[in-house]
């Protein structure tokens, strides 16, 4: 099972870190490669949700210690998250996606949309949701 | 002491509840477009030119210089926290601010360059106080002829001194005079470059063509590159302003006043000269010279207080002889056009309540400023993460609604459309926009002044050499012209940003009008 692949959508944060680790757990118990994906739409001059810097570093240093095969990808193309995590999915052929949720009011999600329900409804594998730890 | 007696006057006069609200509107409008790069204080007031026709002309005037003076300090901001200057006069300070923000040091930095801005934007706007009325008993004597030949000072100046090429300035500066033309001749009643079509026998507005060349050029060009990595912030944590730091700023803040004021004052003078200059001068006095490079505190404090101070500097000429020396100073100067106000020597003893007023409310704006600034830098880091399309789309509807306010003529759309494509190529191509502006708003004023010269003289063009105040100006553009070409060719190409920094790269970003978006190709590149 060398060509199994388990994508994961990172931003920093909570949920971010507990989607991550449930990604590690299985690529781990899938024996399958990790993939990465934090991307931006790159229309803003800030995006706190694009790493780099001082938390990149952690982010590559916590994907080498965890032993699993993984791969970060950054695109900054103007497309958001689901086109991007769809697109991934789609080129690796992947087995399971890990997307992070978090709480949001009905109000919130009728102006804002929802990222999660667009990833739910374009992305073509299994989807696995996480919520950050409680008291997070 | 005359002055000093006014100034007070114009404080009372400022300091009513509705003026001190026109005053927090500009400064809160104008750090915010500072903060944001692309957009300056020019684009701005050009936005907010339509409300003069609501506004009486004490608060249109005192949101106008709040917007001024926020833009210099919003500038910083970028500057320190995301080496991304938002405006062209903070391209220094993002050297050693950014370096300090990465080592921890980014609250000293801000504040190091909100109170420089503040002690120099006081002082300066003392030095003009002091100096306007003594300016005006100069200039009241001069003629026409001489008036004629400081305006072509200003042009040339303005065309060649600024920005990166002297030749790209003056076709730039052809442009904006050629729209100035446009309309009725005043004095025979011909019609010059109508092309038949009855709106433009009134001329083009200068709204829509300041609009048009920053706001609909730059949003056509934000647009046209518009997927580009966001940068990284970095927090504005760390030490707090220590006396160490105050020890080793003040002297660099009144140095960078002293650069900066003259400078401002000069016509061509602009913002970026000074702080280049204030910039050097502490990197050779320093003490501690190992740490430029590295974030020296004097390496912020310095050009901050340089930029602030050349703004006052600005308004000198500009309230004096009527001569605008920057882009945002044009577009005021238009301002005064648009309420019928006659700009020149004779503005302080006509409009005296109003220029004080304008006057003390720089003072009030930058104690706001200070004030302000500090505890807002959160706030207006978060203006950054809004989405490039929502920001331009925003400008594009009220550009195109102040146009079309003007005169309520769908003509003015049209043009407004056709000018921004202008100014979309301009940008694209390197070209400065500050002379095209300079040279629209200005230029009707030097024509009246030629025609009126020669109309004395009957048509002798010895007249604009006749006095010794016309003789020593028009050498002056003379040396400014040429002495560029000639400064080429001895000493090789003008010295860069990078190339003073000599280690570390800066992420070199030059906002507004110097093909920003071509400088991070660059860097992508390497």
């Amino acid at each position: 099972m060398s060509s199994g692949v388990v994508v994961v959508g990172f931003v920093p944060g909570p949920r971010g870190e507990a989607a991550l680790q449930h990604a590690v757990e299985e690529c781990r118990r899938r024996g399958a490669r990790l993939v990465v994906v934090n991307s931006s739409r790159g229309d803003a001059l800030v995006d706190e949700r694009f790493v780099q810097g001082e938390p990149l570093r952690r982010l590559q240093d916590e994907l080498t210690v965890s032993g699993v095969p993984a791969e970060l990808r950054q695109p900054v193309r103007g497309r958001d998250v689901a086109e991007e995590l769809a697109d991934v999915v789609r080129e690796t052929g992947a087995e399971l996606l890990v997307i992070g949720l978090r709480r949001r009011t009905a109000v919130g999600k009728l102006l804002m949309g929802s990222a999660a329900q667009r990833i739910l409804l374009d992305v073509e594998c299994p989807i696995l949701a996480v919520k950050s730890a409680p008291g997070d | 002491m005359d002055a000093l007696g006014d100034l007070v006057g114009g404080l009372g006069d400022a300091l009513t509840p509705q003026n001190l609200l026109f005053a927090l509107l500009g400064v809160l409008l104008g750090t915010a477009v500072g903060v944001l790069p692309g957009i300056g204080p020019a684009m701005t007031v050009a936005l907010l030119l339509p409300v003069t026709y609501v506004l009486e002309p004490t608060s249109a005037f005192i949101m106008f210089a709040g917007i001024y003076y926020g833009g210099m300090y919003g500038g910083s901001t970028t500057s320190i926290l995301l080496n991304t200057p938002g405006e062209s006069s903070s391209i220094m300070t993002a050297l050693e601010g950014n370096k300090m923000a990465k080592a921890g040091r980014g609250a000293a930095a801000l504040a190091t360059a909100a109170l420089g801005s503040f002690v120099a934007g006081t002082i300066a706007t003392l030095l003009l106080a002091l100096v306007a009325p003594t300016v005006v008993d100069l200039a009241i004597g001069i003629t026409a002829a001489d008036y004629f030949a400081i305006a072509v000072l200003a042009f040339v100046a303005v065309a060649t001194v600024l920005g990166a090429s002297p030749l790209r300035g003056l076709a730039s500066l052809g442009i904006g005079l050629y729209l100035g033309l446009v309309g009725t001749d005043v004095l025979t009643g011909q019609e010059r470059f109508t092309l038949g079509v009855p709106q433009l026998s009134d001329g083009i507005d200068v709204v829509v063509v300041a609009v048009a060349l920053f706001a609909v050029g730059e949003a056509l060009y934000v647009a046209s590159r518009l997927r580009r990595g966001p940068v990284q912030v970095m927090g504005a944590s760390g030490s707090w302003f220590t006396r160490e730091d105050l020890r080793r700023s003040w002297k660099p803040w009144l140095r960078g006043t002293a650069f900066g004021f003259p400078f401002g004052a000069l016509p061509a003078g602009g913002a970026e000269i000074p702080t280049f200059l204030s910039y050097a001068t502490e990197r050779k006095l320093s003490k501690h010279p190992e740490q430029f490079g590295k974030g020296a505190i004097e390496g912020v404090a310095g050009p901050e207080a340089a930029n602030n101070a050349a703004a006052a500097g600005v308004l000198v000429p500009l309230l004096t002889l009527g001569i605008p020396t920057s882009a945002t100073a044009a577009i005021i100067l238009a301002a005064f056009q648009g309420y019928g106000i006659q700009t020149g020597p004779t503005l302080l003893t006509t409009e005296s309540p109003l220029v004080w007023t304008l006057i003390a409310s720089l003072l009030i704006g930058n104690f706001m400023l200070l004030v302000l600034n500090l505890p807002l830098v959160g706030l207006w880091v978060k203006l950054l993460r809004i989405p490039r399309p929502y920001l331009y789309a925003g400008i594009l509807m009220f550009a195109s609604l102040g146009s079309y306010a003007v005169n309520a003529d769908p003509l003015d759309l049209v043009l407004l459309l056709v000018i921004g494509l202008l100014g979309f190529f301009m940008r694209r191509y390197g070209w400065p926009v500050a002379p095209a502006v300079i040279g629209l708003i200005l230029g009707p004023i030097a024509e009246t002044n030629l025609r009126r010269a020669l109309a004395i003289s009957g048509g002798d063009l010895g007249v604009l050499v006749e006095s010794w105040v016309s003789r020593i100006v028009l050498g002056l553009v003379l040396l400014a012209l040429v002495g560029p070409i000639v400064l080429r060719l001895v000493r090789g190409p003008r010295s860069t940003p990078e190339e003073l920094q000599q280690e570390g790269t800066l992420q070199h970003r030059v906002p507004a009008g110097r093909g920003r978006g071509d400088d991070e190709e660059e860097e992508e590149d390497r």
